[in-house]
């Protein structure tokens, strides 16, 4: 009963949150909507017993990147842009974008948990320890070389933006 | 699952070329900053020592083939064949970027760390039984490609070619992703066997979702191996991009792509091939078409080969969708053929467009020969092979694929193929027509004497194409014992 509500209350914060982040016109606004929408997904992590992805979700999302979309918005002069004529000419597109997920959305929600083949094997067993036990056990055994390289990745992405910022290269 | 999954002795001993070469690419950015002149040829060589010495670790671990990091990393002939195959193109691509560097001004800190890495990418491509390390490599290995395609921020060209990489490579790559997560929901894995292991009681009806993420990876490897109809990127890119950038570009990250589309959709989705066998043919068939037609009206030499680069790709596809291990080794020997004579040709044009890039039009081509009979005769080599005349390693790499497609009864394709490999000997000669029948233009006077580096930049895919025209069988046998796994 208590996990229904709550889950409701999550997801009312999430869409309301996305809601507000395309409606609102003032810029810091939006930025402080989305980490409204963002702490419902972390919520509904801790729903589903997912407490890293729960810790992740704030450290990272609602810390880290939400900071930095912060700083972008304060150092970029963004009143020009408010001050423009919106204009929406795409909307043909967007309309059959929103109606083909809907009438997705309305299929799966109409069949249910069959509509997807989903193999056994995919879900996650039930296990005497912890959700962030289990990720830490994975990461560091069975996907240690991802978990590792995955590091050169990040240190490709920071040179690569370096050269493409530096003044003179 | 493992339960102590230290990594071992043999499971280091497996990843060492990709650990050198990550190694000297870290190791060079720590000696950027010490380094006074900025196109130092230091970094330069210590790349192609780091590069050799991976090939020779490389191929000294094929004699110990087998699994790494709890079948995370599969090295066999196939992975070995493909890890000596871009490290090769590695060599060739540092060769010409030493006087390209020096005349531009680069950097050729960033340049060869950036190179290194994304070899070091393309390595663990080859060498990848699991999605999640394929998927990991191809990052790796795009993410340095694009900042390459735009090294000179300066130049608008560079950065439109850049900007347009970045955005629809991370649009591949997405779709890419989009099929390794339905594939891991359809089966509850993501390595390679066991995809196919359980793929093979389904061959008959495969479920919806392991055929829609077989279609999502082939969108994204598609774009990665610029196949038509994803192939919008590439004229724009290796036009914009520095010239040994698009040789690069043209090479290595295309083989890891293929080498990666031959072991997916060879093994995961080898039982449900008869269902993705028509997808293949149509994109293959499509990319010649229009690669080769297109190619006929530009008037930009580096525009030109990367239309030629599409309708490449086109007849690589052409050996997959025969679907066979003879296929599969006919699309190797392709891979390494067409390195060799497009990077030489791609060498020609870096050491014809002088400072600022601003010979690589097709008409600057006037009157080489008789500036530079030896740089003249080395693009005659590079376009006869790349037309596919006997003797060179183009005759044999066409004659290879065509072959397996018969076997395979695509006569059609065949036939097709066929027909568009004679439309593109015109624009191809088109270009000797240019050096060999004109008085010499502007660019053929101004171009400057071969330095040593470029000499070499030229000599060894020349040498190369006609080894492999005259000898084919020894890559040739090569690439079909690596070929194997695929069954």
């Amino acid at each position: 009963m208590i996990d229904t509500v709550l889950f409701y209350a999550f997801a009312l914060l999430v869409l309301g949150g996305g809601l507000a982040t395309i409606t609102l016109r003032n810029a810091v606004h939006c930025a402080i909507a989305l980490i409204v929408s963002l702490l419902g997904v972390a919520g509904l992590y801790l729903l589903q017993q997912a407490e890293f992805l729960f810790a992740v979700q704030i450290v990272l999302y609602v810390g880290g990147i939400m900071l930095l979309f912060l700083f972008v918005i304060m150092l970029v002069n963004l009143d020009q842009a408010a001050r423009e004529r919106q204009f929406n000419r795409q909307w043909v597109v967007a309309v059959t974008a929103v109606a083909v997920v809907a009438a997705e959305i309305g299929y799966f929600l109409w069949r249910g948990k069959a509509a997807f083949h989903i193999a056994e094997n995919a879900l996650s067993p039930a296990s005497a320890l912890g959700n962030t036990e289990q990720i830490a056990d994975s990461l560091f055994s069975e996907y240690l070389l991802p978990f590792e390289i995955a590091s050169l990745l990040l240190l490709v992405a920071v040179v690569g933006s370096v050269v493409m910022a530096k003044k003179r290269i | 699952m493992p339960v102590n999954a230290y990594p071992g002795a043999t499971d280091l001993l497996r990843f060492l070329p990709e650990t050198l070469l990550i190694l000297a690419g870290t190791l060079i950015m720590v000696l950027d900053p010490l380094v006074k002149r900025r196109s130092s040829p230091l970094f330069g060589h210590l790349t192609l020592l780091t590069l050799i010495a991976g090939i020779a670790v490389a191929i000294a671990g094929a004699s110990n083939p087998g699994p790494a990091f709890g079948g995370m990393l599969m090295v066999d002939g196939f992975a070995t064949f493909f890890r000596v195959l871009v490290m090769g193109v590695g060599i060739l691509i540092v060769l010409p970027s030493y006087p390209f560097l020096a005349r531009q001004d680069g950097e050729t800190g960033a340049f060869h760390a950036l190179l290194l890495f994304s070899i070091s990418g393309q390595c663990l491509m080859a060498s990848a039984s699991d999605l999640i390390i394929i998927f990991i490599g191809l990052e790796i290995s795009s993410i340095s490609s694009y900042v390459l395609a735009g090294f000179f921020r300066d130049d608008k060209r560079s950065n439109e070619a850049a900007l347009k990489y970045f955005l629809l490579g991370s649009f591949a790559t997405a779709f890419f992703l989009y099929g390794v997560a339905l594939i891991y929901g359809a089966t509850g894995t993501i390595n390679l066997d066991a995809v196919r292991r359980s793929i093979g009681p389904l061959r008959a009806d495969p479920p919806v979702m392991i055929v829609a993420a077989a279609a999502l990876m082939f969108v994204g490897l598609g774009f990665k191996v610029s196949a038509s109809p994803f192939q919008m990127w590439a004229p724009d890119v290796y036009q914009g991009a520095p010239t040994p950038v698009s040789a690069f570009l043209s090479a290595g990250p295309k083989a890891a792509g293929f080498a990666i589309f031959l072991r997916i959709f060879l093994t995961a989705f080898g039982p449900i091939g008869a269902h993705w066998e028509p997808l293949v043919w149509g994109a293959s068939l499509l990319s010649m078409t229009v690669g080769n037609f297109a190619a006929l009206t530009q008037t930009n030499f580096k525009r030109m080969l990367a239309y030629s680069s599409i309708a490449h790709a086109g007849y690589v596809l052409v050996a997959l969708a025969a679907r066979s291990q003879v296929g599969a080794a006919a699309a190797m020997f392709y891979l390494v053929a067409y390195a060799c004579m497009n990077i030489g040709a791609f060498a020609v044009v870096s050491h014809l467009s002088g400072r600022g890039e601003k010979y690589t039009d097709i008409e600057d081509f006037k009157g080489l020969a008789q500036k530079q009979p030896l740089t003249a005769a080395m693009l005659t080599i590079f376009l006869l092979s790349l037309i596919g005349v006997p003797l060179t390693g183009g005759f044999f790499g066409k004659f290879y694929i065509f072959r397996a497609a018969l076997e395979s009864h695509l006569v059609w394709l065949t036939v097709l193929g066929l027909l568009n490999s004679a439309v593109a000997a015109y624009y191809y000669l088109r270009i000797l027509v240019m050096m060999y029948m004109h008085e010499p233009g502007p660019a053929a006077e101004a171009v400057e004497p071969l330095s040593p580096a470029m000499g070499a930049a030229l000599i060894l895919p020349a040498l190369g194409t006609l080894v492999l025209g005259i000898f084919p069988g020894w890559v040739l046998d090569f690439a079909g014992k690596s070929s194997e796994l695929m069954r």
